[in-house]
């Protein structure tokens, strides 16, 4: 039995190998980029703004709203011309692209 | 490399398929080839770690990963507003959660004492003899005390008589029971071990949250602070200006107070300098190191005391296919241990591990962010807040320069917002 799967592991480790080869041959080159990156950095507010931006609190949702009014709100509290509790604090910690990423993924999420 | 451990599996599947799970769905890509089973993740811990990674990667994996969530408790208490049951503006109903909301996920959940683990067959052991079979496993385990350093809190019996309430549940109860029975004019002692601890603003909290009480049920009451570290750990100007405004004469702070042991018997502290101390409730955080499973299995790798983690993965430096999340981790630069981290923790993880076992790629470039409600009394609060990126270089999470900070004051706004902040994060985990 323990054989058997080690033997198959190998054999495994083979088809993948062959695999990653033919797909990809820059792959060894330069690191793929994660497909997720906005669900992945959207996932940081749900602390407070609800899984997917859907709020069970005072604090608003963030799902279904328009990706340029996020932009917008995010880029207003980074930059000091909206006043907030905490929101004008951890806006400084992202960059433009992030957060058009953050927007655009809230803007896709059913309400 | 990671992508084909997931056909190791050990095969007793049987008796752990998952309940509302869909049928066995293919895996795409490659790594799909000759593989039947579901990989399975099996979680230990149900708190702010280990139950978003398990709700996270059931939901980002859409059914395509087992999902078994191991938690000795049955429901969750949270430890963030514990403090507030301690001054009397919550119950512990407030402030505990029940786990069936997972099960819409597909989460099987096992309530038991995970023990150790086959690191080369790839099984959980729990305390009641099941084996729980795994591709990757998720430790979420939390702290548990050195109480090797304290030798009066050796027994059970001591420990019931002066408490920690450090992990919320029955001891915080018990805690808020003492402080009620406590006759008017009496002291409470808190003691603070050395940094790292859990929760570095939380004994500041409950040092506000108990003159709070004092001031209205136990007005000659005095709450002393007994702070091991040299100085106030965690947002110090705001809690000194509240020690030194709204609880003047309530708060007395001393810092550098190291103790030698409790006398549990004549609720005293043996001080290392200094006569010894005694008060009428007294409560000692003992130095805390990673939770118990992963120091009795080999996980403490960073002072015999916290984990060493890939900060991608948070898989264990010291064991493959073992991941570690929250308190128990060795943190990187200012990030504290807290709940909010622990959760945030626990998404990175997932988002890994689904990658990890669909083959998927693992994202290089993690971000988490962190929020620390304290509340001053039952409705002004005060945060703390941080935003941390993986750094390449140094393989650490690093802060983001210029993100982050404290509120100005104490405030009734974030009193709404540490409210909101709870109901979300605990339904973000168990719901």
């Amino acid at each position: 039995m323990h054989f058997q799967s080690r033997f198959r592991v190998r054999a495994l480790a083979l088809t993948l190998a062959s695999c990653l080869l033919a797909a990809s041959p820059s792959a060894f080159a330069q690191a793929p980029v994660s497909k997720h990156l906005a669900r992945n950095l959207a996932a940081q507010c749900a602390n407070c703004h609800g899984t997917n931006g859907n709020s069970v609190g005072e604090v608003p949702s963030l799902a279904g709203a328009r990706a340029i009014d996020t932009v917008k709100k995010m880029k207003d509290y980074r930059d000091g011309k909206m006043p907030g509790t905490i929101m004008h604090q951890l806006a400084k910690g992202y960059n433009d692209e992030q957060i058009a990423l953050i927007a655009d993924y809230f803007s896709k999420q059913a309400k | 490399m990671n992508s084909f451990n997931r056909r190791d599996f050990v095969k007793s599947a049987g008796a752990l398929s998952i309940v509302g799970a869909s049928a066995a769905t293919g895996i795409s890509g490659c790594a799909s080839v000759g593989g039947a089973a579901k990989p399975k993740v099996v979680i230990v811990g149900g708190g702010f770690g280990g139950a978003t990674a398990a709700k996270y990667i059931a939901m980002w994996s859409e059914g395509k990963i087992d999902v078994t969530l191991v938690e000795r408790g049955g429901a969750f208490v949270s430890c963030p507003l514990s403090n507030l049951v301690l001054g009397g503006s919550k119950t512990i109903g407030d402030i505990s959660v029940a786990y069936g909301g997972l099960d819409k996920y597909g989460i099987k959940r096992v309530q038991g004492e995970a023990t150790g683990f086959d690191a080369d067959k790839k099984v959980l052991a729990l305390a009641d003899g099941t084996r729980l079979p795994y591709d990757r496993l998720i430790l979420s385990p939390g702290i548990d005390f050195m109480l090797e350093s304290l030798p009066g809190l050796a027994s059970a019996e001591a420990r019931g008589k002066v408490l920690s309430a450090w992990k919320a549940g029955p001891e915080t109860v018990a805690l808020r029971n003492q402080l009620t029975a406590m006759k008017d004019g009496g002291v409470f002692a808190i003691h603070i071990p050395k940094a790292p601890f859990r929760c570095p603003p939380g004994p500041y909290e409950r040092a506000c949250q108990v003159a709070w009480y004092f001031q209205q049920a136990k007005p000659k009451s005095k709450v002393l602070i007994l702070d091991a570290n040299e100085d106030v750990v965690s947002k110090k100007g705001l809690f000194m200006a509240a020690w030194n405004g709204k609880f003047k004469g309530v708060v007395e702070y001393r810092n550098n107070q190291e103790i030698q042991d409790v006398d549990a018997k004549t609720n005293t502290l043996k001080m290392t300098f200094g006569d010894d101390l005694r008060a009428d409730v007294l409560n000692v955080l003992p130095p805390m190191r990673a939770g118990n499973i992963a120091t009795q299995n080999g996980l403490n790798n960073s002072n015999k005391r916290w984990c060493q983690i890939d900060w991608l993965t948070y898989e264990s430096t010291a064991v493959k296919n073992v991941h570690i999340l929250g308190d128990a981790l060795q943190i990187a630069p200012l990030m504290p241990k807290s709940g909010h981290m622990a959760n945030q923790h626990g998404k990175v993880c997932a988002a890994a591990v689904v990658a990890l076992l669909t083959g998927d790629v693992v994202n290089t470039t993690p971000m988490v962010a962190n929020t620390c409600y304290s509340f001053i009394d039952d409705k002004n609060v005060v945060h703390v807040a941080s935003v941390h990126r993986y750094d390449a270089a140094q393989k650490t999470m690093v802060t983001v320069a210029g993100a982050g900070g404290l509120s100005p004051s104490p405030n009734l706004a974030e009193g709404v917002y540490a409210n909101s902040w709870a109901k979300n994060i605990w339904a973000d985990m168990l719901t």
